[in-house]
């Protein structure tokens, strides 16, 4: 009986005691000293020889946790328990912590680099006069088609999807907004269409594309892209960059039409400790050298058109990449949308998955 | 007295471990299931799920995948644990069909990704036959034997113990007296060993409900079950409610194949 009384006893403390550690852990995630950067980035989004660097050149420490969405990222900060200092949101998600009052303005002053910014990805509806945001790197959606089997000029346009030549070809990303939106612009309509009418319709047409889908997938679609396993798929540009990496048979078209222009953007959360830091590494990385060094590791698009004109010029003149800026123009930046809206298009998105012909 | 506290006292190790982590769990999904997405009280999740056409069609999607996966199961495991009954080497076939499931479920999938891609192992094989590349992957066919392939040893592991536990007296007896082997399956063995299957069923059944990983690996999200959409409602739409709504729907559906394979509660124990 005693034996047991201490055995329970022995329980209740592990549990008391992994309690309070855990608890611990929260308060400090990452150290707390003052010369410490709570940095919460996507995975392997920033070359580790420019942290190396900065640490060298400030003394400063980073700290760097990875997410892999951003609605994780945003549930994560919102629920309490972290203590980041820097994050890297998309516009849509920039526009909704902004609106949840979880951002804090960027003092300009303290801010260095900003003219090396290009006009086009400053000042964007999500977040006007950049007052919570700098970009950090940006792309579209488009178009990935391997030229083993596919000609560019059967790929130009969003319609050249619905082609009965594709059965069966065609891998989508899984994401309910970017694949209803592309059925949206092939309409001419909007991406940030909330009337319901209009993305019933988007999704009707959506189906009739079912029988050249081949699969929706998330981040395994790179793999299948690499090996071959399909011949088109639709997809961001910064995974495409990493597919053709793999592969030199695949390329990349954002349809003449338009499509969505995301950013990946530096944003001050409300737990940010270390303010210090949080500008030193920004005006680190506003630093045309230090921005071009990164854009080569990563792969993406750079804002920062200093930074871009020390890059090979086969990469400065990559329509891939850098697209016309006719096209840039024509392309929408998703809006932040409210939760009902967003349920639709999920729901929608649900049904095109489970629509056979 | 004092011996009856001790043995109530046991249990309250495994007491509190069920409060913590299985009954708070279950009682925090039945109350966010009753929350709208904008936080207000309401029984609208339900009403949507069993309104909506497009759960239940989902919700019907995912019984008959689980049914196939659990049939499919069924029918290869009981002859291999009835011919492992009588095998010479039982622990070591034991050990190794027990083996494959010490390996991460992700990381199963991804070999059968390799197995079954456009220039993987079985199309390198068709092709020596001539037979030009098949699609294999992001189909039904391949949905299904990779589901069956991941749920055999939870089929396995309870019949074995069923026939294990059968008495060979009884067989020999009905042999004697003049049934036929089919006979004696049908009657004696197959009634008597019935108790491991349910048990098999119900571990492969349930699960089988809501193979989220699988339906998007190996299915290509061209199956779709509940637990993609739960997955959804919890991580991209943030709808707790609606996926805390799924989730009790498919906890009632495991109790009710709990109680429709159950043992019926019988004096006088087995048989």
């Amino acid at each position: 009986m005693k034996k047991l009384m201490s055995m329970i006893v022995a329980i209740l403390a592990v549990v008391a005691g992994l309690a309070l550690w855990s608890a611990n852990l929260k308060k400090t995630q990452g150290a707390t000293g003052g010369n410490t950067l709570n940095f919460a980035n996507w995975g392997d989004y920033i070359d580790p020889a420019l942290i190396k660097k900065f640490e060298k050149q400030t003394g400063y420490h980073v700290n760097q946790e990875t997410f892999d969405s951003n609605e994780a990222m945003y549930t994560k900060i919102q629920q309490g328990g972290t203590s980041y200092d820097l994050t890297v949101p998309s516009e849509y998600m920039v526009e909704k912590m902004i609106k949840a009052n979880m951002l804090i303005p960027l003092d300009k002053s303290r801010l260095t680099g900003l003219k090396n910014f290009g006009s086009l990805y400053m000042n964007r509806s999500f977040d006007p006069g950049n007052k919570y945001s700098l970009p950090y790197f940006w792309g579209t959606l488009g178009i990935i088609y391997n030229d083993q089997y596919v000609k560019r000029s059967e790929v130009e346009h969003w319609d050249d999807l619905w082609n009965k030549k594709w059965r069966g070809d065609i891998m989508l990303i899984d994401s309910a907004r970017d694949i209803l939106g592309f059925s949206l612009v092939s309409m001419g309509k909007s991406m940030n269409t909330t009337n319901p009418t209009t993305l019933q319709l988007a999704k009707t047409k959506l189906d009739a594309l079912s029988p050249n889908v081949k699969a929706v997938v998330a981040d395994e679609i790179k793999m299948y892209m690499a090996e071959g396993e399909a011949p088109l798929a639709v997809d961001w540009s910064g995974e495409a960059a990493d597919m053709m990496w793999d592969n030199s048979h695949l390329h990349y078209v954002v349809p003449t039409e338009g499509s969505n222009l995301w950013f990946d953007n530096f944003v001050i959360p409300k737990t940010a400790k270390h303010l210090k830091a949080v500008y030193a590494f920004l005006n680190f990385m506003n630093d045309p050298k230090n921005a071009a060094q990164n854009a080569d590791y990563v792969g993406y698009s750079t804002p920062n058109d200093a930074a871009l004109r020390r890059l090979p010029k086969k990469v400065q003149n990559d329509k891939q990449f850098y697209p016309d800026q006719d096209v840039i123009r024509r392309s929408e930046v998703y809006k932040d949308l409210a939760p009902k809206t967003v349920g639709l298009y999920n729901d929608l998105f649900l049904e095109f998955k489970m629509f056979r012909k | 007295m004092k011996k009856s506290t001790t043995n109530a006292a046991f249990y309250v190790p495994y007491g509190l471990w069920l409060a913590l982590f299985v009954v708070a769990p279950v009682l925090l999904i039945i109350y966010q299931s009753f929350f709208d997405i904008s936080g207000h009280f309401t029984l609208s999740n339900y009403a949507t799920y069993f309104q909506s056409g497009t759960y239940i069609l989902m919700t019907i999607n995912s019984v008959v995948y689980a049914f196939i996966i659990t049939a499919v199961t069924l029918l290869i495991s009981y002859p291999t644990a009835y011919l492992l009954h009588y095998a010479k080497h039982k622990q070591l076939w034991l050990l190794l069909i027990i083996l494959p499931t010490w390996i991460n479920l992700l990381l199963k999938a991804y070999a059968f990704i390799g197995i079954f891609s456009q220039d993987g192992g079985v199309n390198g094989f068709l092709a020596m036959f001539g037979i030009a590349p098949k699609q294999f992957l992001f189909t039904d066919f391949s949905f299904i034997l990779v589901a069956s392939y991941i749920e055999i040893p939870f089929m396995i592991l309870p019949i074995f113990n069923g026939i294990e536990e059968l008495d060979q007296g009884y067989v020999n007896a009905s042999r004697d007296l003049g049934a036929k082997g089919w006979q004696t399956f049908t009657r004696v063995i197959l009634p008597l060993t019935m108790s491991g299957v349910k048990a098999g069923v119900q571990a492969v059944f349930i699960p089988s409900l809501s193979l989220f990983m699988l339906t998007r690996l190996i299915g290509g999200n061209r199956v779709i079950t509940l637990g993609t959409a739960i997955e959804e409602h919890f991580l991209v739409t943030m709808n707790w409610g609606m996926g805390s709504t799924i989730g009790v729907v498919l906890i009632i559906a495991m109790f009710l194949i709990m109680f429709l394979t159950g043992e019926r509660k019988r004096k006088g124990g087995r048989a």
